[in-house]
């Protein structure tokens, strides 16, 4: 009997639970998601998951992408989308300033405006979900040495190009980072450049390996770049260098692995489906009034805990999402097929 | 032979840079001085040392073509794409479709230029955007074809076969049949004729439409070749790839002493000035040279080897003709 009375109990739990949950925060919204330009698969998980978790509160959710990557085709989209007078519309700028006007014109149209990925400059939006920060990447990536390195020993950088603005926001914060006394014994030997071109990178990639017969690790925070050296390595079976840094998972499948047969133990990368996830979220406590883009503020994410609304460097606030995804010989297989 | 014509000549000079380059270096330093170093260095160089030849058949009839490094990168992202969906797996037909494609945009560019009378850089620019875009279109906007997706055809970039590398086997093979065609077969020495005068080829008999089309169509030939080996090597496909590697293959010509305006140029000459174009990049990092100083170093020594070529060309020339006038 008691059984029976505890079953029952369960069942009108999970029941009253599943009601809930059909009775989302965001009924009935309508939420427009605007892509910098169609074909973007990076972009497409992040959308696929902003709509999942839209979907999943109530929200009608539109993907528009722009005829190019223009700032002139997604003032067209913008256009469009204002007469259609959405909840909200979140929006990856393909410009920081050229959108200003538009947006400032849904707003005044009472349409909320948030962003993500890549942000339109602060009078432009309300809000603005980041994905993980510099430091943060900095922070994941020197560990990633330390840990493949021993704790000690000469490691070395293999960027895009010395110009790559992102690269060399990341290359700072680890160097910074590095001058903490945990890493004393860690001795950054040169910051090569391959240019993002296999050819330039596999050569770069060589000349450490030939200049610096006792290097221990490679950090490669651009994709091709990683791929190469990972490559260039893994084919000598006499080589013990270990490949780090950032890097897509379906590129890196074949040389990721905890052995010594594989040159990568693990990687990171932004984790694109949080994004989407926490951007779909922010759009919605937009709608509900629940933030209003203001420092300070503080939503919840089911599943994911506290969200607070932060200063960003261009003077607007910013959500942040938090730390890069790790890839390693657990997860990659099942991660592959999605980035 | 003649040893005073081989010392005269534009090749032996190169080749005396070729060695004193590689001498410097390896004094500096001996890990460049091996056989392994030495491979590798020429596989990661295979696509510019095998495009280099077709580019010699171009530039001989007074032609150029830009839209090399498009057909490498819409024929390498093609077979990538079927084989990372699975739509062939035999790395021969890979090839085969590789370089079919190849030969078709090739063909493209010729039947422009000989036919329509488009001039060749305008012709090759247009090709250069329309192929890169079509790179582009089959790789579903940007998607790679990545070493897990590439199945065995990957293992082409690192089998070897009598202890050299395939892709080393490839270029070796290309050099070869291109020596003999250009130095002792009539369509060679055809193609030499159309450059040097081509009015003159026309009178007496030489098709120079069809020379200027067959040009092409083997520079596409060798840049779909070359998307295959490029796909093989770095086992991923990318519609970005090689971009910007046209003017390595052009300038690798140009310092090996083809000339610009058509008619002279050699096999061995194509060839040392690829090998100048690989030692570089590979030289300046192990010269503990600083990243950013690197394309200045490059640029400064592909003009200086061009330069110290022509001057040194003219001595020879001066000291010819004053024996002429003994």
């Amino acid at each position: 009997m008691k059984k029976l009375l505890s079953v029952l109990l369960v069942t009108l739990l999970v029941a009253g639970l599943m009601t809930s949950a059909l009775a989302g925060t965001a009924d009935g919204k309508k939420i427009a998601l605007v892509g910098k330009s169609a074909g973007n698969a990076f972009f497409e998980i992040a959308a696929a998951s902003f709509k999942e978790a839209g979907e999943g509160e109530g929200a009608t959710i539109d993907v528009v992408y722009p005829e190019a990557a223009t700032a002139d085709a997604q003032i067209k989209v913008l256009d469009n989308l204002i007469s259609q007078q959405p909840d909200a519309i979140c929006i990856s700028a393909n410009d920081f300033n050229a959108l200003q006007a538009k947006l400032e014109e849904a707003m005044d149209a009472g349409i909320k405006v948030s962003s993500f990925d890549s942000a339109p400059n602060p009078a432009s939006r309300q809000v603005f979900v980041n994905q993980a920060g510099t430091v943060a990447v900095g922070q994941a990536l020197i560990d990633a040495v330390y840990d493949m390195a021993g704790g000690e020993g000469q490691w070395a950088i293999l960027s895009a190009t010395s110009q790559a603005t992102n690269q060399n926001a990341w290359i700072d914060a680890m160097k910074k980072l590095a001058e903490d006394e945990k890493y004393a014994k860690l001795e950054l030997v040169e910051v090569a450049y391959g240019d993002d071109e296999p050819q330039k990178s596999t050569d770069q990639t060589q000349a450490l390996l030939d200049n610096y017969p006792d290097l221990k690790v490679i950090c490669a925070p651009t994709t091709v770049g990683i791929m190469a050296a990972a490559k260039l390595v893994q084919d000598k079976p006499d080589c013990n260098v270990k490949i780090t840094g950032l890097g897509l998972p379906s590129e890196m499948l074949e040389y990721t692995g905890a052995d010594d047969a594989h040159s990568c133990p693990y990687f990171y990368l932004w984790d694109m489906q949080l994004l989407g996830k926490l951007s779909a979220y922010a759009t919605i406590a937009l709608i509900n009034g629940d933030i209003t883009g203001a420092e300070g503020e503080t939503f919840s994410v089911e599943g994911l805990g506290e969200f607070s609304v932060t200063a960003a460097d261009d003077g607007g606030t910013e959500i942040v999402q938090g730390l890069p995804l790790q890839f390693n010989a657990d997860n990659i297989e099942e991660m592959a097929k999605l980035y | 032979m003649n040893l005073k014509k081989l010392t005269g000549s534009r090749e032996f000079l190169l080749f005396i840079i070729v060695i004193a380059m590689f001498a410097i270096v390896s004094v500096v330093n001996p890990v460049f001085f091996s056989f392994n170093a030495v491979t590798d260095m020429l596989k990661n160089n295979a696509v510019t040392l095998v495009m280099a030849l077709g580019m010699l058949g171009v530039m001989l009839v007074g032609g150029i073509d830009i839209s090399i490094t498009s057909t490498l990168a819409l024929s390498g992202m093609t077979i990538g794409m079927l084989l990372k969906y699975n739509h062939i797996s035999s790395t021969l037909l890979a090839f085969v479709i590789a370089i079919a494609i190849g030969t078709a945009c090739g063909a493209l560019v010729g039947l422009l230029i000989s036919r329509a009378g488009v001039p060749p850089i305008i012709a090759s620019m247009g090709f250069m955007y329309i192929y890169r875009a079509m790179g582009y279109l089959i790789s579903n906007g940007g998607e790679w074809a990545s070493a897990a997706a590439l199945g065995s055809f990957k293992n082409f970039g690192t089998d070897k076969l009598m202890g050299l590398s395939k892709v080393i086997w490839i270029i070796i093979v290309c050099y070869i049949v291109f020596f003999f065609v250009m130095k002792w077969t009539r369509i060679g020495r055809q193609v030499y004729a159309v450059g040097s005068n081509a009015e003159a080829a026309e009178v007496s008999g030489i098709k120079v439409k069809n020379i200027k089309l067959m040009v092409h169509t083997v520079m596409g030939f060798l840049a779909g070749l070359a998307g295959a080996l490029q796909v093989a090597v770095y086992a991923s496909a990318m519609p970005n790839m090689a971009q910007g590697g046209e003017m390595d293959v052009i300038a690798a010509c140009v310092i090996g002493g083809v000339s610009m305006s058509g008619g002279r140029g050699s096999v061995i000459g194509a060839l040392l000035g690829a090998l100048i174009m690989a030692m570089i990049p590979k030289a300046l990092p192990l010269l503990h040279i600083d990243a950013l100083w690197q394309n200045m170093i490059k640029g400064v020594m592909i003009l200086a080897v061009v330069v110290i070529n022509v001057i040194l060309q003219r001595i020879a020339q001066r000291n010819a003709l004053a024996r002429r006038e003994m």
